[in-house]
């Protein structure tokens, strides 16, 4: 290395404050690399901090379906790793069949999982279903459940991650938007509006925008910016221990342990990643304000009292980007989860860690490579 | 203690209005919100918060606060301050966070 | 099919901005809908003034009064009336058609609607300043502004045992009225530190040409003549098991406490901003007033296009002044929608900037010598700071030294501001609360990032709402008043 150490130099700069960044930045400094994290307004503040907090490996894409296993071991432990619990509860995710059509689906699924010699999602009857969640319309037929999967607290485990990280000799700098990024020498020359930083080794962490970076590296990705909407009740007595998914109409719907009442699904606000900006969509949000009171009657006296949608990538395949830079080395990305990233954050930390400090990971991410996307633009 | 002035208070004795109030039938006014109407009828609090259980009463009038919450004919989350008394009406003490019964 | 209606204006509020601009707007040919949350126009400051059964008009008095002047000029102007309507959305970007403008979802007895409009008009006014005293959420103490409802809207008056405290004129007025009504209250408790009165001297020029000096200092006479006034209060405490028993307070070292059954307090009054900000108008600190106000222009403009707004929602500076910046901000809507040209409205406008300059002469005065002292607005302890959860001080000023840098962080350690009242309640507290302990001002501290809804609603309403197109097409023009 030939610069000199300073503040604005680091052995790794990783670009973005969210969950993923800050894992990436506790992986490497467990292993003795201290990282510099560059965030454009708090840690925390986008997707990683406003989401439903879903800990979930039912339901993932046959290619996500590893790395969550893999990651939910780090889950069970996140005590361990981060010195704080996070609000993590395991009491299940289960997604409903509504209708023979949503029955099929998730049979499909299920098979799907087996064949692959994934176990971990099994087939609910409709009875257990309802003595489970007394609330849930009689009509339910039925669902894949994961006993073992849970929910937590989104902005405060980003938070625990980025202070253990900070405690292992991390840097975290809020407020420093990356501008230009380029190579002179062997390292990576990062301009920003709060100055020039330097470090041979670069990681894409950087959410929502992240695509502005790929782009700056000469491998372009049709990342779309999407506005997942949440909405949340006041208190409520208790009557839902599990995560219900829907199966053919989105729906996230989660009970916290405060008795207010988490409503996602998916459905999109506008947003305006330039300004930080989003806009409820209240057509969409009453579509799912149906679906959450045809699965749960009762539901209709719930006091909606706010709103939300978080700055979030979204991939055409549903899937991120994870994996070494196509043109450039000593560059990693790791984004686009296309809303469901949360309960990757552990493990996708270590992957882009062991790229680092190994040059290896032992867990398959080749289909979340960025060459996919070139390999179709070629192909089109 | 908040008492009607003479002429409201005529006004109450002429036309009254009969509601339930925690099961007490009481005379109110037209055009009182339920709010005043419990306020009138001495109870200076109408719930008992959803946290801690402690007991509210009105606070600002105006809908802001959301202190004033109470069940009228069964339904909950109710701004008593918000709502017009009706005759026959029921109002009950919101208890905590036992407001929607499944 | 739910019913769409379209209006070329759409104000909300019905306090005195919004029904003089309601009537303005209308008279030069704006198709205006005025939408509000009360059953009755009046906003709050002339709170039932179509139905109070307080007829003897020398109980309220002539102020009150001449909010009477807005109504009938209101009713003939044109302009349609929705009361009893709680706006709860208003969407720019998802609206379904530009053209259209703005969607605005709002609730009338429970049921949602959704409507559309080309611009809009906010005139929420004010409400009380938070008062974080311990035990102010005990049942029996409630804000001088709440006496007032309650004598102007349905005629009632507090019983024995009452006191009102705090700073500013609205308690002088309450105790007056209450006097006129036969009613001596047993005392008024005056936080304003000595001193104050020094300090507010340089704008004594401004406060001896303003329009309310005459009335002001008799009414002040009346007052001091016939209650007692403790003043230099430096703590407070409302104390009782489960309802209001006594107030405790400590004037020069010496701490007192008188049994009570009710507890009027006021330290000012904020504007209502949560439907301007969660619309995304820009806010700024005010550090006299010491609260968030919109940023606006002297015409009712703000950062967002065809958003405006009028009076205390805007800036506290009193009824007159926003009845006149209604009128103003009219004049306004109506160039930008073609219906005068700049000239024209320069010179229509004149009159009510006039009038608009002559109201707000004095305020500085006013707002310097009743400004809330620090120690009851950034409470220590067990005094609880956001009522709808239960979270107190100490809580507050724990998770600041945690590391939470601001109202929004904190929401996922405390619940502040999470509640139904959005904030309403807690916001100026917090944000000074963390200000003080991080040791910067409240501007870098920022606010609760408020969103849609702005007034809860049940899921059942919203899942009511439009879905389709096809249902969004049955739009039916609004029809002209009989």
């Amino acid at each position: 290395m030939t610069s000199m150490p300073s503040a604005s130099n680091a052995p790794v700069i990783i670009i973005g404050g969210g969950l993923h960044g800050s894992s990436t930045a506790l992986h490497l400094a467990r292993a003795g690399v201290a990282a510099l994290v560059l965030e454009k307004n708090y840690i925390g503040r986008h997707a990683s901090g406003v989401n439903a907090g879903g800990v979930r490996t039912l339901s993932r894409h046959l290619a996500e379906v590893p790395l969550s296993l893999a990651s939910r071991e780090i889950w069970l432990k996140i005590k361990d790793w981060v010195d704080d619990d996070c609000g993590f509860d395991q009491n299940g995710q289960m997604r409903v069949a509504e209708n023979e059509a949503d029955v099929a689906t998730l049979r499909t699924r299920q098979q799907t999982m087996l064949e692959h010699g994934f176990t971990h999602e099994e087939w609910i009857e409709p009875d257990e279903i309802c003595s489970m969640i007394p609330a849930i319309t009689p009509t339910i037929r039925g669902g894949l459940i994961v006993r073992a999967d849970g929910s937590a607290d989104p902005y405060r485990t980003t938070r625990a991650f980025r202070f253990k990280a900070q405690s292992l000799g991390a840097r975290f700098m809020e407020g420093v938007v990356v501008q230009t990024i380029r190579r002179v020498g062997s390292d990576w020359r990062i301009e920003t509006d709060q100055g020039v930083f330097t470090a041979p080794i670069l990681v894409n962490c950087a959410g929502a925008w992240a695509d502005k970076i790929a782009q700056q590296m000469g491998e372009p990705v049709p990342l779309e910016p999407v506005g997942p909407m949440m909405l949340v009740t006041t208190r409520m007595p208790h009557f839902l221990n599990p995560v219900v998914l829907g199966t053919g109409r989105a729906l996230s719907f989660k009970q916290r342990e405060n008795g207010t009442v988490l409503i996602g699904g998916g459905r999109l606000a506008y947003v305006d990643r330039d300004r930080n900006l989003s806009e409820l969509d209240f057509r969409q949000l009453a579509e799912g304000a149906r679906t959450v009171c045809d699965l749960f009657p009762h539901m209709k006296d719930a006091v909606v009292s706010r709103g939300w949608a978080g700055i979030e990538a979204s991939m055409p395949d549903g899937i991120p980007v994870i994996g070494p830079s196509s043109t450039e080395s000593d560059l990693y990305h790791a984004f686009g989860f296309s809303a469901h990233g949360f309960q990757l954050g552990p493990i996708v930390g270590k992957i882009t860690a062991d790229l680092i400090t190994k040059g290896e990971t032992d867990l398959p991410i080749t289909p979340f490579s960025i060459t996919r996307f070139q390999q179709a633009a070629l192909a089109s | 203690m908040f008492n009607r002035l003479p002429d409201t208070q005529q006004a109450v004795i002429n036309r009254p209005i009969d509601l339930t109030i925690n099961g007490v039938v009481v005379q109110c006014r037209e055009g009182d919100s339920v709010a005043a109407a419990l306020i009138a009828a001495g109870f200076s609090e109408c719930r008992d918060t959803a946290v801690k259980e402690v007991p509210r009463g009105p606070f600002c009038m105006m809908g802001v606060c959301y202190d004033c919450l109470v069940m009228i004919d069964g339904q909950p989350n109710q701004q008593g301050c918000m709502t017009r008394v009706r005759a026959g009406m029921k109002i009950e003490r919101q208890q905590g966070a036992r407001e929607v019964r499944p | 099919m739910i019913e769409m209606t379209q209006c070329e204006l759409l104000i909300v509020g019905a306090g005195p901005a919004g029904l003089a601009a309601a009537t303005t707007a209308a008279q030069l040919g704006i198709k205006t809908l005025l939408l509000d949350e009360q059953q009755a126009p009046g906003g709050q400051i002339y709170r039932a003034i179509t139905e109070t059964p307080v007829k003897d008009r020398a109980i309220l008095g002539e102020d009150y009064w001449h909010g009477a002047s807005l109504v009938e000029p209101f009713k003939q102007s044109g302009a349609h009336y929705q009361p009893g309507a709680t706006v709860w959305a208003v969407a720019n970007h998802t609206a379904p058609d530009a053209i259209e403008g703005f969607e605005v979802g709002y609730s009338v007895a429970g049921q949602a609607h959704m409507l559309h409009a080309t611009h809009i008009l906010l005139a929420t006014g004010a409400q009380e300043r938070p008062f974080p005293i311990p035990g102010w959420t005990l049942p029996g103490v409630m804000t001088a502004g709440a006496a007032q409802i309650l004598l102007k809207s349905s005629g009632m008056v507090a019983g024995k045992r009452t006191v009102l405290a705090g700073s500013g004129p609205l308690l002088y007025l309450v105790a007056w009225q209450y006097l006129n009504a036969g009613i001596v209250v047993d005392a008024i408790l005056e936080t304003t530190p000595p001193g104050r009165l020094a300090k507010a001297l340089p704008h004594i020029w401004g406060f001896l040409r303003s329009p309310y000096l005459a009335k002001g200092l008799k009414l002040l006479r009346e007052v001091k003549s016939r209650v007692r006034i403790i003043k230099g209060v430096t703590s407070l405490e409302a104390l009782g098991q489960d309802k209001l028993e006594q107030v405790r307070y400590t004037v020069g070292g010496k701490t007192e406490t008188i049994a009570v059954d009710q507890l009027l307090l006021h330290q000012g009054v904020i504007p209502n901003i949560n439907l301007a900000q969660a619309a995304g108008v820009e806010q700024r600190w005010n550090k006299l007033l010491l609260c968030w106000e919109p940023v606006v222009d002297d015409w009712g403009n703000t950062n967002v296009e065809h958003i405006g707004i009028a009076g205390d929602g805007g800036g506290i500076a009193g009824a007159l002044a926003a009845e006149n910046s209604g009128r103003i901000a009219a004049y306004e809507v109506a160039m930008q929608l073609g219906k005068i040209d700049r000239a024209q409205r320069n010179t229509q406008s004149t009159q009510a900037r006039e009038q608009l300059q002559r109201a707000i002469r004095g305020r500085e005065f006013f707002d310097t010598l009743y400004q809330a002292p620090d120690q009851f607005r950034m409470p220590t302890g067990d005094t609880v700071v956001c009522r709808c959860e239960e979270i107190t001080a100490s809580q507050v000023r724990e998770t600041v030294k945690l590391g939470c840098p601001g109202p929004n962080q904190m929401k996922s350690f405390l619940r502040c501001g999470m509640g139904p009242c959005q904030g309403r309640f807690c916001s100026v507290t917090v944000t000074e609360l963390i200000a003080q302990e991080r040791g910067v001002s409240p501007e870098e501290v920022g606010h609760y990032r408020l969103r849609f809804p702005t007034k809860p609603l049940t899921l059942g309403e919203l899942a009511a709402l439009p879905q389709t197109d096809d249902s969004r097409k049955a739009v039916i023009r609004m029809k002209k008043p009989v």
